[in-house]
């Protein structure tokens, strides 16, 4: 989950679990299917204590090249350190996953499934259909704006009410979980294909986070997610300052991190210029 | 008491968990004596049902016990016991056994028995609690404080998003926070 992006040309990827997982889920009848693979750990979508509930398992699978006393310690902070910072966040009412088990010492964590898709591949969806519709640009963008708003918001109970940093934050780091009523009726839509983009954010992947309520690390955070829109979207890059100004509503104190923002842009994302 | 359900939990095939519910227990002292005295005929976990939230989390409890004792990593006497230590947000064993586990003065009674034949449980539990089966019993109150969901300043319960929050949801959203503070429990470092 750490980097949704194409995995090195020298793996093949989503090939048939290249890595034993732990244990108890050796034995199941139908194996953890794999979703995606990160620089750090792998994803599965399984089932919790009930065939009917479905969850995500994130396997941070023991390094070879490691010291196995180092390994260990690195993975156990590591599952432990994201694990709290979910329910960090859902006591907070950020949106994002529950986290169902914990198993620091096999390295493996087991979380509420996210139904729906990230923001990325959405908006790449939506941004395609009208085009091919020939709706020109910079009309009828009330449904991207709606969406830029809700985003500012989910970052800023996470930045304000969590008083934490994602670390990571791009469009495929967050989710848009369709509502239940959206599944059923949710076809037939007249125009662009606008329920592309409906539903709850969600934000995913806390591998990076940190708890942390300087202007600073919430500014990187801003910028971050700024660069990656200009990058993977960069006809939407223009509707960036909606997400901002949803943000600099949504807690006090967000208007000095968006001032912080702006001295961001100027230097980029390394102030101490280390590592 | 008819109504012993068997459960066989994810990845978890080869371990059957029983389980069953009582309303007005009335010899939950001599329940409770059979486990302090190490009775081996009484290998149950007794839980109190009134800090219960759902199924997925007493499920939860028993998955993560299973797994300790799977894995060589029991913390407290036995599986069972386990059981009971795995609800709670702490580590302080005995303290988990006066809030999750049957006190004298226990009358809505959840008892959980890991591998073992149905049948068998079901004889030998039907002579042992005196008490009916079945029924809600949550005290949302009670969990609320054992969790300390109260806690926190500006914590607590929000409303997600701008959804009408129902008993439903609430009910769900409780779950989530109790099974968060289960699994964290125990970590250092």
């Amino acid at each position: 989950m750490e980097i949704q992006a194409a995995p090195p040309a020298h793996q093949a990827p989503l090939s048939p679990s290249p890595h034993l997982l732990p244990p108890i889920f050796q034995s199941d009848t139908a194996p953890p299917q794999m979703i995606t693979q990160g620089a750090e750990a792998l994803l599965y979508r399984t089932t919790y204590l009930l065939p009917t509930l479905p969850c995500a398992l994130k396997y941070r699978p023991s390094k070879p090249y490691r010291h196995p006393i180092l390994d260990a310690r690195l993975t156990k902070h590591r599952i432990l350190s994201e694990a709290r910072v979910l329910v960090k966040c859902r006591r907070e009412g950020v949106p994002v996953p529950a986290v169902y088990a914990v198993d620091e010492r096999e390295g493996w964590v087991m979380l509420e499934w996210v139904e729906g898709e990230v923001v990325r591949v959405k908006v790449n969806e939506w941004l395609r259909r009208r085009k091919e519709l020939g709706v020109a640009e910079g009309v009828e963008e009330e449904v991207l704006k709606g969406l830029m708003g809700r985003i500012g918001r989910a970052i800023g109970r996470m930045h304000g009410g969590g008083g934490l940093c994602m670390g990571d934050l791009t469009t495929s780091n967050l989710m848009l979980r369709p509502k239940r009523e959206d599944t059923v009726n949710g076809e037939g839509s007249r125009n662009a294909g606008d329920e592309v983009l409906g539903g709850e954010i969600v934000l995913i992947d806390f591998g990076l986070a940190s708890q942390s309520s300087a202007d600073e690390d919430r500014a990187v955070d801003l910028y971050v997610l700024e660069r990656a829109f200009g990058s993977t979207h960069p006809r939407a890059e223009g509707l960036f300052s909606e997400l901002l100004g949803a943000y600099g509503t949504s807690f006090k104190g967000a208007n000095v991190v968006l001032k912080k923002l702006e001295e961001v842009r100027m230097r980029g994302r390394k102030r101490s210029m280390l590592g | 008491m008819a109504l012993l359900e068997t459960i066989h939990l994810e990845h978890l095939p080869t371990t059957p968990i029983h389980i069953s519910l009582y309303r007005n227990v009335k010899n939950a002292p001599f329940l409770q004596q059979q486990l302090l005295a190490g009775n081996t005929d009484f290998e149950y976990a007794f839980i109190d049902a009134s800090v219960i939230v759902s199924r997925i989390h007493v499920l939860s409890a028993a998955y993560r016990a299973i797994n300790a004792l799977h894995s060589h990593r029991l913390r407290s006497r036995n599986v069972h016991s386990e059981i009971v230590f795995s609800l709670s947000p702490n580590n302080n064993i005995a303290e988990s056994f006066r809030r999750f586990g049957i006190t004298a003065t226990t009358e809505n009674l959840l008892v959980v028995k890991v591998g073992g034949g149905r049948e068998e449980v079901k004889r030998h539990l039907e002579g042992a609690v005196e008490g009916e089966a079945v029924g809600g019993m949550l005290d949302v109150g009670k969990v609320r404080k054992v969790y300390k969901l109260n806690s926190g300043g500006g914590g607590g319960k929000k409303g997600l998003g701008n959804g009408v929050v129902n008993e439903e949801e609430e009910r769900r959203e409780l779950e989530v926070f109790v099974l968060g503070a289960m699994a964290l429990r125990g970590a250092s470092n």
